[in-house]
């Protein structure tokens, strides 16, 4: 594990005949990661990715990734479930008529209003809770595209591990600037420990 | 691999006191482990051969206590709620207790995963994803009472606001309706936060399955993750949001909670202290509840590194401060009683300190007032055996904090001719008993086939999980 100790690269020859998927280049710590990723940013590559068991600190940077935007779904859903909260207790509980539309019932409590806004703030409020968590979460996914069960990446043997203690930079062959012998030159140069080739 | 699941899981770890230091940040996991090792103490525990014999021994009583919540629940439903003790004037009694009791429960889940993240705190990477577990099973048993306490349970679905055609409508104003949008939020919210969680370390299952079962299930449940740095921007984001919603969504649960007694106008519970009381006494509650599980998982399950001395520590700081919280609460309502001058409500305060209901009373005051005062010695806060203790009593203690308020005013009303004493009947008691039964039956479950420790988080607080570690490292080793 330790850094200073010299690495070579086990570098895999594409398979004639086969299409080309993409390259997968391992690393086993974070630090070479994060150097690697500034370079293959600096080359201009734009369909590619680092896979990590973790979050890495920086390599947002690294890689040059624009932040998400997910708080504004959020943001919206939440309006939404707070005018919904409004809307639904003021439709049920404000109002019987609507023209000759039948839309709510009233209860006579205890003399109350049939229409004071702080008793429905708690309901207002539980649903702009309710429609934001639900924003987060499958607006990550939709974001993110996930769930996605197929993935150039899956085809490696060796990535298995990138849920535990390896590091990974993926190129994919759609990249514009993606060529066969000069990208793999480019990622040979990097401090990675497995070059791996990735073919249909 | 192989080596180490000949071992009983209980012998794979081992425990390095990290509390001595408290100057200088202490490292959260102990023993120097790697990024692989953390990745191997939690997969083990799901794909050990065999589970510790405590585990079967656990999950064999917490079968039969929920079969028995299950036949509880079938007597009551098939004959009728006079199965139980309540009757005029306490018309509100176990039911109303355990409810409050489990929900608070849940809080220190949430307070643990959303609150704490929020602030930074670090340690809580070890301890929250069991807590969120348990949040999300307490509020299963505590939806069970009120489901079955409105009586025609086949009619439930009443209390939503579904299209009928009798066109009518609940009633928003009422404070119970709002306990519906609440409970409902904070079940769905904390199982959203609770699985995104665990999506990263559910793909660290499936990439180490080595059974077909093990493989589909595991990875259709990890939706494909592929530790994509482009899809952690987004991931960390929207984990944040989430976390940022919990936090008001805690708080408001348990105040709603509290609105269903303060919005009366019976003494003891009309009262404007009741929301922060009730939210303190959850968190001081449910953390009793993660150190009473957390105490014996650590040992069973080898988890010592992950969960560490410090991480009791902690807890047991916060709940000897909201203890003292609670205690606070305590003497403020006698206190505001006194002050008040109203005649009703003091009567109230003396007849709950000095009346029929005194035992339950004093029994609330020492679990949680006075045991837990034994945490201001840091030999009591690093004891395992006195902190899982403590935490019994404090369980005990708030239990009987709901059944002092619900009980003790109800018993008590404004017509001395209809005052009585309240007793649970064997049913109402086999009910609580059930409800325990349905809470570790799902729990064990949890512990047994789901990632316990939340890996990929543990991971990101080693030191090595930042760039430039490296460099520090050399530069310090230099000097």
């Amino acid at each position: 594990m330790s850094q200073t100790e010299a690495k070579t690269m086990t570098i895999e020859e594409p398979t004639e005949g086969r299409k080309l998927l993409g390259y997968l280049l391992e690393f086993d710590n974070v630090d070479d990661l994060t150097h690697g990723a500034e370079k293959v940013r600096d080359a201009g590559y734009s369909n590619w990715d680092c896979h990590t068991p973790f979050p890495v600190h920086g390599l947002d940077h690294a890689m040059g990734a624009k932040p998400s935007h997910v708080q504004w779904i959020v943001l919206a859903c939440g309006f939404t479930g707070l005018l919904t909260g409004l809307f639904i207790q003021w439709w049920m509980n404000a109002v019987v008529h609507q023209g000759n539309v039948v839309t709510g019932y009233q209860y006579f409590i205890s003399g109350k209003p049939f229409w004071s806004v702080p008793a429905n703030i708690p309901v207002m409020f539980e649903l702009t809770i309710l429609f934001s968590a639900f924003a987060s979460f499958f607006g990550m996914l939709g974001v993110n595209r996930l769930p996605q069960y197929n993935h150039f990446t899956m085809y490696s043997e060796r990535f298995g591990q990138v849920t535990d203690d390896k590091f990974f930079i993926s190129i994919s062959s759609e990249d514009p600037k993606f060529d066969v012998g000069k990208t793999r030159d480019m990622l040979s140069g990097l401090k990675g420990t497995y070059l791996e080739v990735l073919e249909d | 691999m192989a080596k180490t699941l000949t071992k009983p899981l209980s012998q794979l770890s081992t425990e390095l006191d990290n509390t001595r230091d408290q100057i200088s940040q202490p490292p959260l996991v102990t023993g120097g482990k790697t990024f692989g090792n953390i990745t191997e103490i939690v997969a083990r525990v799901a794909e050990h051969p065999s589970a510790p014999k405590a585990w079967y021994v656990a999950f064999a009583g917490a079968v039969m206590l929920f079969g028995l919540l299950f036949a509880m629940l079938a007597y009551l439903i098939s004959t009728g709620v006079g199965v139980w003790g309540v009757n005029t004037p306490v018309a509100w009694g176990f039911a109303i207790v355990n409810f409050v009791f489990w929900i608070g429960i849940g809080h220190a889940g949430t307070l643990i995963s959303a609150i704490l993240y929020l602030f930074r705190q670090k340690w809580r990477t070890g301890i929250n994803r069991f807590a969120e577990a348990m949040t999300i099973f307490a509020v299963f048993a505590a939806g069970i009472f009120p489901l079955v306490h409105v009586g025609r349970v086949w009619v439930v679905y009443w209390i939503f606001p579904i299209p009928n055609q009798q066109q009518l409508w609940p009633q928003f104003r009422s404070p119970l309706l709002w306990d519906v949008f609440a409970i409902t939020t904070y079940l769905l919210t904390s199982l959203l936060f609770w699985y995104m969680g665990m999506v990263p370390d559910l793909a660290t299952f499936r990439d180490r399955a080595k059974t077909k079962v093990r493989k589909i299930v595991y990875g259709l449940f990890a939706l494909g993750w592929r530790g994509s740095n482009r899809q952690w921007i987004h991931y960390e984001k929207a984990y944040l949001l989430l976390a940022a919603l919990a936090t008001p969504l805690v708080l408001s649960v348990h105040s709603v909670v509290s609105f269903d007694f303060a919005t009366s106008q019976l003494p003891g519970w009309h009262t404007t202290i009741f929301p922060p009381y009730f939210v303190a006494g959850a968190i001081f509650g449910g953390f009793a509840m993660v150190v009473f599980l957390a105490v014996p998982a650590r040992e069973l399950f080898g988890l010592k590194n992950l969960i560490t001395l410090q991480h009791f520590d902690h807890m047991n700081k916060i709940i000897m401060a909201t203890g003292m919280i609670v205690g606070y609460a305590y003497a403020m309502e006698f206190f505001i009683a006194w002050y008040g001058g109203n005649p009703l409500e003091t009567f109230t305060f003396e007849n709950r300190a000095t009346g029929p209901y005194a035992w339950a009373y004093w029994i609330m005051v020492t679990c949680n007032v006075f045991i837990p005062q034994v945490f201001w010695f840091k030999k009591a806060r690093t004891n395992l055996w006195v902190m899982w203790i403590v935490s019994v009593f404090v369980n005990i203690g708030m239990w009987f904090e709901r059944f002092v308020i619900v009980v003790s005013s109800l018993s008590r009303d404004f017509l001395p001719s209809s005052w009585d004493y309240y007793t649970p009947t064997w049913v109402d008691l086999c009910t609580l008993a059930g409800s325990f039964g349905l809470f570790f039956f799902f729990f064990l479950l949890f512990c047994r086939y789901m990632p316990i420790v939340a890996i990929a988080e543990v991971k990101g607080v080693l030191p090595e999980a930042h760039p430039g570690h490296g460099a520090h490292a050399a530069a310090e080793a230099k000097a």
